[in-house]
């Protein structure tokens, strides 16, 4: 079944238009760009691997999932009295806000065009020839982003840099979250002693001054992305860790808690499926801010020359080399600092529309 | 007449629909006198407070009726009228007796800064005079309780502060919703007497808004039932307690367990719930929970009418037998 | 030390729970005592009201004899087994014996689940009745406690307080326990919803033979429902006895205080 025209005909008409639109635009890298994707299998360049079969994952997950779906629908019975959970109703709140909604749609687009990078950019990013006559040229329809110092296509420099550092964003951001939250849970259940030592622990690691440190590290160990990463998330966890652990001591009280305590469930089941659920809107929202930050921290690095080095572009090192001659050739600097710049507002705009949409008081039924 | 309300209606607009919390209120309170405003969560009562203050958080507002207190429309007035009459003109004290404090100053100060503010008194003068009304409120040794912060008293201590805030100005009529719910049983007794002494002091008018049928024997002259957003019963408390003409003030009686009456008097409750302010039953909002609701009852809801000696908005008051 | 009554189900002897007070590494440690020394015995089948105001211990107490605090001395038997000793698994199937329902309907249930699966959760933890028959045990559970099947679906924050603490009631009920730690359970719902509630539990109790520990505040309640009662003041129980001798002719002068302030009130 082509995926979205089953929930269509079912009603569910948000759901089957995104999946419509995201298919054709499939398609449609797929026919523009066939020549490359098809190469794509001949080369051992990882990348190209990954883009291609992002590409055909994701087709056939879409067809999968629509097929799957539709049948899943079709076959519940009606429950009229179905109630709304808090989960529905904040993403009801979310979907109201526009500005949130359109960052939403920025951010998917920008991850997309980045993982389809190899094939997608209009040329090589890396390739350096007839500098003489390709250096410096401004934007024009044969190079939307015009040309940098050697003559290298920015758009495609620009492409491959979202790689860098969405990812390094995005991945920085999941390991502080995911070693914060656990040992914030960790420490928050079990209370007592065992709280005091983990969260002088924290303290400690706090302690460190996180810029001198980064500098540290990336001089020690040659800065590609994994380094990054793990520098970036590990300085970053205790502030998680040391707010879960507050919400989950604060949330421990609450009779919901005692209430699961007094069934029987064993602690893990209830920092699972209680704590955890409660605690997390505000790590959301935290975690949406927090990959801005990350994202700024990498170009900040990157533009010191501390974090990804050229050739490989990165949005930072790439408005540092513009930077020289931002009076004679401003694209070059401007462009990547316009897309760090959206991308930064972007995630935003994200945050903020988490942090309203799920507002505890907007579960409150007004007492009056 | 100190304070007359007619047809007060105070809307909350919400993405759900709109919810009537106030819709159509009206009655006088004279000077000197002790009204009740009785009703159970979910009737709009808090908010009529809010509406007599002007003070109705968003997204409500008044939307219509008005509010004459002392020659002033609170409904209408300009903010500089409104500040007049609050805090001078009208106290109020409220249920939590640990909200309206603030946790960072001393009980003390809080009163001082409304006594200067209201009476314009130097800053001496204004501590000397809450300690003073510290006193008043039969707080023992009153100069040491005023330098305590609010955490450091116990709840019936706090609600004798914040009664204390609210009378520092020698309001007309003071407003107390709920003054003792969340307090302990003996504690009660104690707040509630003190309201009654600065009553007859003071010369003020009580509006007492509680749940607490017993609050409003021992304190009210007369009594005022709302459900949701309507007012169903109207008249002296000793006869509608006696006599109750409105089927849910029939309920809400039988339903107040009594001491002594004996283990074996069952226990009734009303049937169903309070309805849902954004989706009103049509017509009368008890029908569907009262046992004499019929067809009939779902046009409109009923006006108040006299009846044996009270206001009662019920279309089968007539045939309404008292249990 | 052994029961010398066979139908007494929980009996307390010299509970004690202290709280420390303060962080004081030298000196003198401050201690609060919630529970101050208290016997307490209920029976099979019977409804024990245990009076007192804020500050009197009562809660602590409650949540002691599930063991959802730790108490500092004494003893805790539940049909004659010792409940302080159970660790772990043992004292995890113990809980399917004593339930609690708590205060507050507004936060005594998770509120990302729905009705249906808050009332799955204990049968499906403890194993009461295969995967297949779930649903049908939820609305029994539903129907013993008189709400309709189609709530089922909703979210507790769709659902008054009365039907939250019916459902909490359903909850507990779910493991079938013999005995009730009820937290004053009807003391955030109004006048009228009260009598639902407590029709419920003396329901429960006419029909199941459940025996309950009903802490309130409000005399005019424990008169109604229990069938003993205990009075209880800054930590230790300073009166117990059948209900009509306690409030009819009571001689501790707390006692007294107390039932002239709820007289007056109520």
């Amino acid at each position: 079944m082509v995926p979205g025209v089953g929930h269509l005909v079912l009603g569910r008409r948000q759901l089957g238009v995104h999946l419509l639109v995201y298919t054709l635009i499939v398609l449609g890298v797929l026919g523009w760009r066939w020549g490359r994707f098809a190469h794509a299998f001949t080369t051992t360049a990882v990348d190209q691997w990954v883009a291609a079969l992002f590409l055909v994952a994701s087709l056939v997950g879409a067809v999968g999932f629509s097929v799957w779906d539709v049948r899943r629908i079709a076959r519940r019975p009606a429950r009229p009295h179905e109630g709304k959970s808090p989960m529905r109703i904040a993403m009801r709140r979310f979907r109201a806000n526009a500005l949130a909604v359109a960052s939403v749609y920025v951010i998917l687009l920008l991850y997309l065009v980045a993982i389809l990078a190899p094939l997608l950019a209009p040329h090589d990013p890396a390739t350096i020839e007839h500098v003489l006559e390709t250096r410096y040229l401004a934007p024009s329809w044969a190079h939307l982003m015009g040309t940098d110092e050697f003559g290298r296509d920015l758009l495609s420099r620009a492409i491959y840099g979202a790689r860098i550092s969405l990812s390094i964003g995005l991945l920085a951001m999941l390991v502080a979250k995911l070693i914060g939250t656990t040992y914030g849970a960790i420490a928050g259940y079990a209370g007592g002693w065992v709280d005091n030592v983990m969260m002088r622990a924290v303290d400690v690691v706090i302690a460190f001054p996180t810029f001198y440190l980064m500098l540290m590290l990336v001089g020690v160990f040659e800065a590609n992305i994994l380094v990054l990463v793990l520098i970036l998330g590990l300085t970053a966890w205790p502030g998680t860790a040391r707010f879960i652990r507050g919400e989950f001591l604060s949330l421990k009280e609450q009779e919901f808690i005692e209430s699961a305590r007094g069934i029987g469930l064993p602690p893990y089941r209830i920092i699972l499926k209680h704590l955890i659920p409660s605690a997390l809107s505000p790590v959301l929202v935290s975690a949406a801010f927090s990959v801005a930050g990350m994202i700024g921290a990498e170009a900040g690095l990157s533009f010191l020359g501390l974090g990804i080095r050229p050739p490989t572009p990165s949005w930072g090192n790439m408005v540092s080399a513009g930077q020289d001659a931002l009076l004679v050739a401003w694209w070059v600097a401007f462009f990547p600092g316009a897309l760090l710049a959206a991308v930064l507002i972007s995630f935003s705009l994200l945050a903020d529309g988490l942090r309203d949409a799920l507002d505890p008081k907007a579960l409150m039924r007004r007492y009056v | 007449m100190l304070l007359q309300v007619r047809d007060l209606a105070a809307y909350f607009f919400l993405d759900e629909g709109v919810l009537k919390a106030v819709d159509g209120l009206s009655f006088d309170v004279d000077a000197g006198e002790t009204v009740a405003l009785v009703g159970e969560s979910g009737c709009g009562k808090t908010i009529v407070a809010l509406s007599l203050l002007g003070v109705v958080p968003a997204p409500g507002r008044v939307v219509g009726g008005s509010v004459r207190f002392d020659g002033v429309d609170v409904v209408r007035a300009s903010p500089a009228e409104l500040r007049r009459v609050r805090g001078a003109g009208i106290g109020i004290v409220f249920q939590e007796p640990g909200a309206a404090l603030n946790p960072v100053h001393t009980v003390g100060r809080q009163i001082a800064d409304v006594v200067q503010l209201h009476r314009g008194l130097s800053r001496r003068e204004a501590d000397a005079e809450a300690v003073r009304l510290l006193g008043e409120m039969e707080i023992p040794e009153p100069e040491k309780r005023a330098k305590a912060y609010p955490h450091e008293l116990s709840g019936g201590m706090r609600q004798r502060a914040t009664i204390a805030i609210a009378v520092s100005a020698r309001p007309r009529l003071l407003i107390a919703d709920e003054p003792t719910t969340a307090l302990d049983v003996t504690i009660q007794r104690e707040i509630l007497e003190l309201l009654a002494h600065l009553q007859q002091d003071f010369g003020m008018s009580l509006l007492i808004i509680t749940h607490d049928i017993g609050v409003v024997e021992e304190m009210a002259r007369r009594v005022m039932v709302m459900y949701a957003g309507k007012l169903v019963e109207v008249g002296e408390a000793e006869r509608v307690f006696r006599e109750p003409k409105h089927p849910y003030t029939q309920g809400l009686l039988r339903s107040v367990p009594r001491l002594g009456s004996g283990r074996k008097a069952p226990l009734e409750g009303i049937p169903g719930v309070v309805p849902d302010l954004l989706a009103l039953p049509p017509g009368c909002s008890f029908h569907p929970r009262c046992p004499l609701g019929d067809a009939s009852c779902t046009f409109e809801f009923p006006p108040l009418e006299s009846v044996a000696g009270r206001l009662c908005a019920c279309y089968k008051v007539h045939d309404v037998v008292t249990i | 030390m052994m029961s010398s009554r066979s139908d007494a189900l929980l009996e307390l002897r010299g509970l004690k729970i202290y709280f420390p007070f303060g962080h004081r590494w030298f000196g003198r440690r401050e201690w609060v005592r919630a529970v101050d020394g208290v016997d307490l015995e209920v029976r099979r089948g019977e409804i024990f009201g245990l009076v007192g105001e804020s500050g009197s211990g009562k809660t602590t107490l409650g949540r002691a004899v599930l063991r959802l605090v730790e108490p500092t001395a004494g003893a805790v038997r539940f049909d004659g087994i010792d409940v302080l000793a159970l660790r772990g698994r043992e004292l995890r199937r113990m809980r399917r014996r004593f339930q609690i329902v708590f205060q507050d309907p507004y936060r005594s249930l998770s509120p990302r689940m729905q009705i249906k699966s808050l009332i799955a959760e204990p049968l499906r933890l403890h194993r009461i009745v295969p995967e297949g028959e779930v649903e049908k045990r939820v609305l029994e559970l539903l129907g013993l406690v008189g709400l309709e099947p189609y709530f089922m679906y909703r979210y507790p924050h769709e659902m008054s307080g009365g039907q939250r603490q019916r459902v909490a009631i359903a909850r507990a009920m779910a493991l079938e326990p013999d005995f009730l730690v009820a937290d004053e359970p009807v003391s955030a719902l109004d006048v009228s919803v009260q009598a639902q509630i407590l029709n419920v539990l003396l329901d429960l109790q006419r029909r199941v033979g459940i025996a309950m520990l009903f802490i309130t505040h409000d005399l005019a309640v424990v008169e109604r429902i229990a069938d003993r009662v205990a009075v209880m003041y800054q930590g230790k129980i300073v009166e117990t006895g059948e209900t009509e001798r306690v409030l009819d002719h009571a001689e501790p002068p707390y006692t007294r205080r107390l039932l002239a302030a709820a007289r007056g009130v109520t």
